[in-house]
């Protein structure tokens, strides 16, 4: 089966753990004013490679794996291609790759037949990293157009279910930079029991020019990276690190 | 021989070194390995800070006068022709190991041999007036290396040359990459060396001799007599070298010395030190568990040395600025590897020489180069990564493909090429430019930006569109044509410097019986890979100025590139480095040696891309060509491991001379912090050579730092702001304007 693929990354390190090789997905739900992805919303605008494809072209950099490296699906969603996903993952687990999703959450449901088709997923995924964009459900409106509710669902069941995630944070001045909503944040992920690592990834404005090439104004014009203090303090809030 | 036994070899294990001139059988019985990590280094002590305070100071003095800050003009360079010369003559007892080229620090030689055009130009160019008397003496009563081969050159060989399709070529400039075993100087003394080279003179007598008998016995009369020089030099520092270094101090000294002689003598344009690290560990572990060396004094002595390294310097004129930018003089050193029993070879002593970078800042010399394997101590691979990320100062080679060629001792003569060090050296041959024989094959051979006839008059392709089998079968001819003439043209290069400006004191510490290899060189790779594709894979069509000749290409449809491991490209890539050799390896080459070729630029494709016109890939005439083996700028669409991959396919086998590769990487796109840095890099590599890669450069920053560094060049952090580029490293700030552009229009590996 075939994925709609916006593009893939030979050396991403950043993306989990180790070196890894990153399939950016097109297509997401989502539309977060801070996204320095704009060119990946739409998932018709990709390129449909099957998994067996991406698999054999992600393999010609096991050298490079060792000990920890692996795959990273990151986009867009993957989630919204969930079917496609399973089948990368149950032959990347056939040979014995490290499989990570970087995912927002989004389409998470309890509801089937979503639901059925994550938990066949998670026998087949090593660690999720989950992007909390913002912790207060009105403001996560605001900044991503859409609820929360189900992104920290999914956070909480994958707690019950001891899946291993990172949770990354998006610090935005102006949006989600308060400590309000950090030590809101915080206390949340402090209810869960599977968190490995927190991380804090602050703003920049890299993928502005994307906006204007697709002819979308950018909604978070004028405001600037937040400032070493800021993401300090966040991070001192959020006591990031490995935990 | 007689089998020597000295005092000062005492404690040293082993016996076969002591019977012959073997510094590799001295190393293998007595170094220590260390696998711990970098805990125990020392800072810099107060004379280290001191000294290289003052000789900070001087380089900035040197940027201040444009380059240069003092020369000399009246006396001819040699190994006793000044007088002892210190950092600071208030200082020099703080300085550890002694000894400069002139009698002043910093100041540039004037070194006639190679050609009195280009030591007199050189002066000029920076204001100096050079001496009438040397004028005469070096026209009318001495002849010149560069006089020489000129006299000989054919007019072909001149219009190539011209015409830059065979570029770079040492008949302007000393040859270099010819590396002395420095080490034998401190192991065995000179008195013993001189002993050695007398029984060799003895033994290669032969019945009915003849002219390569007669050279050979010159040369030897001319080793003893450098090695004389040697001590009559260290003596005017009041030093004795004529018998082994006695302790880790001496040894150091000593084996300066052996180096200062060759940059005393030759202004080669590589001239390397050679693997010394491990070398003079044994004589540092010695001294501690004598309880007479503490760490700090260890790391002072090597602080002081690498000071030394980091002094040598050169007069050059403007057309060699341009090929070698920002002043380099690869003093390359070598740490680690593998030995052939299996254990690795890394010392304390490979951790002290690359903490020089952060006790004295990050500096392009000495060349630093980690001879790399994954089964070196995890400690010390993260070590060097780190230094990497800190500094971009060091560069990799693989171990693992070097050792089975060159065995356990070789050191690299220049940026990246290998030879067994004190059994083997290397005919230089700078390059041969690919992508404009591609142009020369469409065109039948006139320049395309002369319209002369260079190649003999081959017949040109006439189509509108480029068919991949006609090209290939007349770049093949061309390229036939080419290897020919280069070699032919090296050949009359490497009579003349051996007959008007031989190495002897270099020579004088390495074996009578020395194995030579032949090291051409290719340009253009990437460009020729790429524009192959494009005729292959799209459709290429030509565009002909009035007198017929291919000026420009437009492409129709997408092609594979080189550098994104993807083999369609990668294919092309192999074929064309297996067909250069097997070219170049039907010919003659001088005094029986090996021919190898490099795929390595240095800054140098600045200036070749300048002479190439439009090439089928896209590349518009006049840029810059991609340097080494690196992939064209923005070929990579799929990030840097895959732009790895595409360059690890290269056999190393069919380029012994090295293939350079070149990787910036900005620091957001390796890790999150320094940790995560140091751990990714050490992936990075370990993949990497792990394939049979052979070198890497490794710089980390981002484009921003560059643009910053090229518009602020007067800002305090950009002093000693170091990159690597092909093959060599370099302060950044001393780049032609030109050439930082093109450094940071090459990709840098990030990503959102």
């Amino acid at each position: 089966m075939e994925g709609y693929i916006h593009s893939t990354e030979s050396f991403g390190s950043v993306d989990g753990p180790g070196v890894r090789f990153v399939i950016f997905v097109s297509g997401c739900p989502m539309r977060c004013q801070f996204c320095h992805n704009p060119d990946t919303w739409n998932m018709q605008a990709g390129e449909k490679k099957s998994a067996d494809e991406l698999l054999k072209q992600a393999l010609r950099y096991r050298a490079y794996w060792k000990d920890g490296g692996g795959i990273t699906v990151s986009g867009g969603e993957p989630l919204m291609q969930i079917d496609f996903l399973l089948e990368l993952f149950k032959k990347a687990k056939e040979q014995g790759i490290h499989t990570t999703i970087d995912t927002s959450g989004a389409p998470f449901t309890r509801e089937e037949p979503f639901f059925g088709k994550f938990n066949e997923l998670m026998k087949y995924t090593d660690l999720l990293l989950v992007d909390i964009k913002h912790i207060d459900e009105e403001q996560h409106k605001i900044l991503t157009g859409r609820t929360n509710k189900n992104i920290l669902d999914m956070a909480e069941y994958l707690s019950e279910i001891g899946k291993s995630v990172w949770i990354r944070h998006v610090l935005v001045p102006e949006r989600s930079d308060y400590d309000e909503y950090l030590e809101k944040l915080h206390e949340f992920i402090k209810t869960l029991k599977n968190v490995e690592k927190v991380e804090i990834l602050p703003y920049h404005t890299l993928g502005e020019y994307k906006w204007k090439e697709l002819g979308y104004d950018y909604p978070l014009a004028g405001i600037d990276p937040p400032s070493k203090e800021r993401i300090e303090n966040a991070n001192r809030i959020l006591e990031t690190g490995n935990m | 021989m007689a089998k020597a036994n000295f005092d000062q070899w005492a404690d040293f294990k082993g016996h076969l070194w002591k019977e012959e001139v073997n510094v590799r059988d001295f190393i293998q019985h007595n170094y220590t390995q260390y696998d711990g990590d970098e805990s125990f280094l020392a800072g810099p002590t107060e004379a280290t800070d001191k000294l290289w305070g003052e000789l900070s100071k001087l380089q900035k003095e040197e940027r201040a006068k444009g380059g240069v800050l003092d020369m000399e003009t009246e006396v001819v360079s040699g190994l006793t022709a000044y007088g002892p010369g210190y950092i600071n003559e208030e200082m020099k007892d703080l300085e550890q190991v002694v000894g400069l080229q002139t009698d002043k620090p910093l100041k540039r030689a004037f070194m006639p041999y190679g050609g009195i055009k280009m030591a007199e130009q050189a002066c000029t160019t920076y204001g100096y007036t050079p001496s009438e008397k040397l004028h005469e003496i070096f026209t009318k009563y001495h002849k010149t290396h560069n006089q020489a081969v000129f006299d000989i050159y054919t007019p072909e060989m001149k219009k190539a040359r011209h015409n830059k399709i065979i570029t770079g070529l040492p008949d302007t400039y000393g040859r270099g990459r010819i590396v002395g075993d420095y080490r034998r100087v401190a192991l065995y003394g000179i008195d013993y060396l001189i002993e050695k080279k007398q029984s060799d003179f003895i033994e290669y007598e032969r019945h009915g001799m003849k002219g390569t008998d007669f050279r050979l016995r010159e040369e030897i009369a001319d080793q003893i007599r450098a090695l004389n020089g040697m001590k009559e030099m260290a003596a005017s520092y009041g030093y004795d070298i004529s018998k082994p270094a006695t302790n880790a101090k001496e040894a150091v000294q000593w084996l300066y010395f052996g180096y200062l002689a060759a940059i005393k003598t030759q202004n080669g344009a590589a001239m390397s030190v050679g693997r010394i690290s491990t070398f003079l560990d044994i004589y540092i572990q010695r001294d501690m568990e004598k309880g007479i060396l503490t760490e700090e004094q260890a790391q002072e002595l090597i602080d002081h040395i690498v000071m030394k390294f980091r002094m040598v310097k050169f007069a050059r004129i403007p057309s060699y600025n341009e090929l070698f930018s920002g002043d380099p003089v690869w003093a390359t050193l070598e740490m680690a590897g593998i030995g052939m029993d299996g254990r690795h070879m890394v010392t304390k002593n490979d951790y002290r020489f690359l903490h020089t970078l952060e006790n004295m800042g990050p500096s392009p010399e000495p060349n630093l180069t980690v001879l790399y394997s994954s089964h070196l101590p995890e400690n010390f691979k993260k070590y060097a990564a780190y230094i990497s990320v800190k500094t971009s100062s060091i560069q990799y080679e693989n171990d693992d493909v070097m050792r089975p060629v060159w065995g356990d001792d070789y050191s690299i003569c220049c940026c990246v090429s290998a030879t067994e060090t004190g059994k083997e050296i290397q005919f230089f041959g700078a390059r041969a430019n690919l992508a404009k024989c591609l142009l020369y094959a469409i065109n039948g051979g006139v320049d395309e930006k002369t319209k002369q006839q260079v190649s003999p008059l081959y017949r040109p392709i006439t189509s509108e569109y480029l068919d991949y089998d006609e090209v290939m079968e007349k770049y093949d001819q061309m390229m036939e044509w080419l290897s020919k003439l280069y070699v032919d043209t090296l050949n009359m290069i490497h009579y003349m410097h051996d007959k008007y400006y031989y190495e002897a004191a270099e020579m004088a510490l390495i074996d009578t019986n020395v194995r030579r290899t032949f090291a051409t060189g290719i340009a253009g790779f990437s460009h020729v890979v790429d524009s192959l594709s494009a005729i292959k894979y799209a459709k290429v069509k030509v565009i002909r100025d009035e007198d017929g000749v291919a000026t420009d290409f437009e492409v129709e449809g997408d092609f594979p590139r080189y550098g994104n491991d993807d083999d369609r490209a990668d294919d092309i890539a192999v074929w064309l480095l297996r067909t250069f050799m097997s070219k170049l390896k039907k010919c003659h080459t001088y005094r029986n040696s090996e021919p190898t070729t490099s795929i390595l630029t240095i800054t140098s494709n600045v200036v070749y891309g300048k002479a190439t016109g439009s090439l089928p890939d896209g590349r518009k005439g006049g840029e810059p060509l991609a340097p080494g083996a690196n992939p064209s700028y923005g070929a990579e669409m799929n990030g840097l491991l895959a732009s790895l991959n595409s360059v690890a396919k290269l056999p190393y086998e069919q380029a012994l001379d090295g293939i350079s590769n070149t990787q910036t990487i900005s620091p957001g796109a390796l890790g999150h912090d320094d940790d995560e840095r140091k751990n990714n890099l050490v992936h990075v590599l370990d993949g990497y050579f792990d394939q049979g890669a052979h070198h890497l450069n490794v710089n980390v920053f981002g484009t921003e730092k560059l643009i910053d560094a090229m518009e602020h060049p007067e800002k305090e952090e950009y002093a000693n702001f170091t990159i690597r580029v092909s093959g060599y490293a370099v302060k950044f700030i001393d780049l032609t304007r030109e050439q930082q552009l093109d450094v940071i229009a090459r990709t840098c590996h990030d990503r959102m």
